[in-house]
């Protein structure tokens, strides 16, 4: 067992872990934070997506001692309280998700995305969630949400 | 008696969101922000996991199963073999299709990564090491992994433990690796069209292996309390009251000592359908353990292990005159079950509906002939949001067709159009035994090409062919047949394919529906709430929808096969009137007016021209508290509805490909996609399936397929290898619609969640080939790989 201290969603967590333990199970199973799913465990598939000091990062590729001091946001912390991100609200408004289960990496992913490129092309919002899978949607409904959310951030619209 | 006088009917209509409204999805809230409930976020006190012992070979027997080591190792608790469960007689199951499957391999190995043993530990982690540290020894026998071979007198034989009995459960077969034979239609008459016939073709076209991987896998959490003695399993069912059924059937638990719960499924799309080892084994262990025992598959595991669909290898053929009109049809099937016959099909039909094969054309004559064969493959041949084998019969005409056109040099949208069911022809009765609902294929496709400008793109192909550059236009004119269905041909294990809804409308006029489903992404808690707001003329906001637990939810068959809008949503819509027939039973007693004096309007019962009123909110109060003599208090009914017939949707896609001739490499620049499911509930919902329906399509045409090699390995069955689409390749789409209500659904509606499957993989692969045409190329094999096409390319000398 090893001891990491990391922030998650602004809350610092101390916490003893197996090395071998990867981050996504150490969220899901001893922090319940369940909004990353697993679809894969091999990298490929985007719904175990989570931001790590910054960065987009599949929490099925790394172990949960690698985020020893790190900053991890999920799905979870996006919200303002009752104030939903304008992306959870673009994700809804424009039937960006249906079964939802790609649906916190795929908002988690986009919430980076839109932070490296405020005024993204639909172009580069496909290439931007190339790491996340949707079987459900087709996705031209998540690319239109994400636009959607970019235009009202830039507008001032709702926080971020 | 009004609250809302000041309201006008049009304002009084948009506060129910009813039927037609893009209402925004209830399901929404919990999903963004990370609190769906899906198995895998099931915990239970003291929960201990599973995870199987795979075979690593295609076939072999078992000499020897150690599990010694394994139990060694820490938090590791039990392993549990084929041995271990034959006393309790859970060692094999019944399929939905009347065959037995192994829950553990007992003796024998009969596909790579078949279950063999069942290890339950602590953690995942832990039922992972002692996985690792079980023993199988084995003895290698010869695999069968071409179907086309599997009736050879020198076969291997899979299925020892079936090899002598003349029938497997579905009709009489001839071999020991036959599972059926299913024909239907005029033999004879056929073999005369054709004799007789000015032009004919014939193609042998494959329709892949592929696997429906939705984002989440299978999994469940089985919970037997040994108190009360009552099993509770949580898991991933598309059908959870079959499952619960097939358990009882199993176990020789009583149904009323078993829950069966769906929660939150992400997609299923017929990979949720069956009924699966994994839910056998973590039930059984959690007997014998006396705790709850999850089991989550991997993806590997998913792709290599449960339901995977097609593997339909199909000879087709037309006859037909110079002008292109077919008059007859001819199909000869080989379908590879893998080891088990697992498939879903309503018993009668183990060739499901494929009969529907002679799509939106008025075909005089035909004949279809399947059969059924066991192989060295994982079982299944379930579903990929087309449970009954529509997909392949529209795959098999919507090419056929095409290569009739290019035999005769006849445009391939006017070869539709020459052969079309004419709308004056329904109700249609089909040579193959399918009475079509209804239909206008004519006007569908004039739409389609006007919007496509369909003579400008031929005009540019032309040009492009001219100077060498590849561009193919892809036309899909299909028919589905869905909603199965009417209880006097559709049955599985016995049951009427019925569904069912359940209203109560509570005293202050909101509502609760149950429903015999389960959605795994469709949006069932927004759009059957429509349903029955415009039904009751309550506000869809006031009626929650509840699905997928057997301890309250009516029986139903549950959710694949574009099933849901026309069994259940017909069921939702009759419950609903019962219930206003009562309440205006209520209303009248109420104003002191003849029932027959009542009028219903949006929301209320009212004497026409009059002040004399009463609102369903109204009304659900005084049914609690002022009824008629002799009327039961309440506000409640259920409905169980079997419907008459299928329903037909159908649709015209079009889809415009250019290819790059030195790489192989396919560019869909335009898919447009009409669909007519119907009257339409939710745009908003119909258009998200159709896109996600076509993504899926796009996958299966141009890079999914499960390939195994001559031993039976299965070669890439994790998705570095199998092709799931990301933003990036996948195309935009274009929809659109017509509305050619089914007569005989209560609301008219058809189902559109199988069609952008049925119909998109036709249209892509049509394009493909469109492309090649000037060639002489009448049929590539799918999956229409950058590789296989560069081949093509290759052969041609089209690279050079
Ligand atoms: S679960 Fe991490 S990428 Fe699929
Ligand atoms: S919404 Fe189901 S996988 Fe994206």
């Amino acid at each position: 067992m090893t001891g990491i201290s990391l922030t998650i969603n602004g809350e610092t967590v101390e916490a003893e872990v197996e090395p071998r333990t990867l981050l996504i199970h150490f969220l899901r199973e001893s922090q319940n934070i369940i909004g990353p799913h697993i679809g894969c465990e091999t990298s490929h598939c985007g719904a175990c997506t989570v931001d790590l000091d910054g960065k987009s990062v599949k929490a099925c590729t790394i172990f949960a001692v690698q985020a020893d001091g790190a900053d991890v946001l999920t799905v979870e912390g996006l919200a303002e309280g009752a104030e939903l991100h304008p992306l959870q609200q673009a994700f809804t408004d424009n039937h960006g998700l249906q079964c939802g289960y790609c649906t916190p990496g795929m908002l988690t992913r986009a919430y980076r995305l839109l932070l490296e490129n405020p005024d993204p092309t639909d172009e580069e919002i496909r290439m931007g969630i190339a790491g996340n899978i949707c079987r459900c949607t087709g996705y031209q409904s998540i690319v239109k949400a994400i636009r959607e959310a970019a235009d009202k951030i830039n507008a001032g619209e709702g926080a971020d | 008696m009004s609250d809302a006088k000041e309201m006008t009917l049009e304002e009084r209509e948009a506060t129910l969101s009813g039927i037609g409204t893009a209402r925004k999805r209830k399901e929404d809230a919990r999903f963004i922000r990370g609190q769906g409930n899906y198995v895998d976020d099931i915990k239970l006190p003291g929960m201990l996991h599973g995870d199987f012992v795979r075979s690593q070979h295609a076939h072999a027997l078992i000499k020897s199963i150690d599990a010694s080591k394994a139990l060694e190792v820490p938090g590791v608790l039990a392993v549990i073999t084929a041995k271990d469960l034959e006393p309790l007689a859970l060692h094999w199951m019944p399929t939905l299709a009347g065959d037995v499957a192994a829950v553990l391999a007992d003796k024998k190995v009969h596909y790579q990564n078949q279950e063999i043993a069942f290890v339950v530990a602590v953690d995942r982690y832990a039922a992972a090491d002692g996985v690792q540290e079980v023993v199988v020894e084995y003895e290698a026998l010869p695999a069968l992994i071409d179907p086309l071979t599997a009736l050879d007198d020198d076969a291997p034989i899979i299925r020892d433990d079936v090899a002598d009995n003349d029938e497997v459960g579905q009709g009489k077969r001839r071999h020991p690796n036959h599972i059926f034979e299913w024909e239907v239609g005029d033999a004879a008459a056929t073999d005369a069209a054709f004799e007789a016939a000015e032009v004919t073709i014939a193609e042998d076209i494959l329709y892949p292996r592929c696997h429906p991987s939705p984002i989440e896998t299978c999994g469940c959490v089985a919970s037997m309390d040994g108190v009360n003695g009552k099993l509770t399993v949580y898991g991933t069912f598309q059908a959870p009251h079959v499952i619960r059924t097939v358990v009882s059937l199993i176990t020789g638990l009583a149904e009323s000592s078993i829950r069966i719960v769906s929660p939150d499924i992400g997609g299923g799309f017929g990979n949720k359908v069956g009924a699966y080892p994994g839910y056998i084994c973590a039930a059984a262990a959690s007997i014998v353990t006396g705790h709850p025992v999850k089991w989550i598959e991997s993806r590997i595991d998913n792709l290599s292990a449960t339901a995977f669909a097609r593997d339909y290898h199909m000879v087709g053929e037309l006859a037909a005159d110079k002008d292109g009109k077919i008059t007859a049809i001819r199909a000869k099937v080989v379908a590879d079950h893998g080891a088990f016959n697992t498939h879903a099909q309503p018993m009668k039909w183990p060739a499901g509906l494929f009969n529907i094969v002679t799509g939106s054309y008025d075909i005089p004559v035909g004949h279809v002939k399947v059969d059924g064969v066991y192989t060295n493959k994982a079982p299944g041949g379930v579903a990929y949001r087309c449970s009954f084998r529509v997909t392949e019969a529209a795959y098999l005409i919507e090419r056929m067709i095409d290569v009739l056109a290019q035999k005769l040099d006849i445009d391939k949208a006017e070869i539709r159009k020459r052969n079309f069911v004419q709308p004056d022809q329904f109700p249609y009765n089909s040579c193959l035994g399918w009475e079509y609902d209804s239909g206008d294929y004519p006007t569908a496709l004039e739409q389609a090409l006007a919007a496509v400008d369909y003579e400008g793109l031929k005009k540019e192909q032309a040009e492009k062919r001219e100077a060498g550059e590849l561009m193919g236009i892809g036309i899909s004119t299909f028919t589905e047949i869905v909603g199965a269905g009417p209880t006097r041909n559709c049955d599985i294990v016995g049951l009427g394919m019925f569904d069912s809804c359940e209203i109560r409308v509570h005293p202050t006029g909101s509502a609760i529906a149950r429903l015999g489903t389960k959605a795994t992404g469709q949006g069932h808690e927004t759009t059957f709430a429509q349903i029955i707001a415009t039904e009751l003329g309550i506000p869809s906001d006031d009626i929650a929808i509840e699905e997928g637990d057997t301890d309250t939810a009516p029986y139903g068959l549950g959710t694949y096969g574009s099933r849901s809008t026309p069994v259940a949503g017909a069921a939702a819509a009759r419950a609903a009137r019962k219930i206003r027939d009562k309440a205006k039973k209520i209303a009248a007693h109420v104003l002191e007016v003849a029932e027959d004096d009542l009028e219903w309007e949006v929301d209320r019962f009212k004497v026409p021209g009059s002040d004399v009123q009463m609102t369903m909110k109204e009304i659900a109060m005084a049914a609690y508290s002022n009824v008629p003599d002799g009327m039961e208090h309440g506000l409640e009914t259920v409905d169980y509805y079997d419907p008459p017939n299928f329903t037909y949707p159908f649709g015209a896609y079009i889809c415009v490909v250019d290819i790059d001739r030195f790489t192989g490499d396919v560019a869909v620049r335009k898919f447009y996609a009409l669909d007519d499911c119907g009257t339409r509930i939710n745009p908003m919902v119909i258009d998200g399936q159709v896109h996600g329906g076509l993504a899926e399509a796009y996958g299966i045409a141009l890079g999914q397929e499960i390939v195994y090699d001559d031993t039976g390995n299965v070669l890439g069955a994790s998705l570095m290898d199998y092709f799931l689409p990301t933003a990036v390749e996948t195309p935009e789409w274009e929809t659109d619609f017509t509305v050619t209500p089914s007569p005989h659904h209560p609301i008219g509606a058809k189902g559109v969640g199988e069609s952008p499957n049925v119909g998109g993989v036709p249209a892509f692969a049509n394009a493909i080939v469109d492309a090649f045409a000037h060639h002489g190329v009448t049929h590539m094999r799918m999956p229409h790989t950058q590789w296989r096409v560069w081949q093509t390319l290759n052969e041609l000398g089209l690279n050079k």
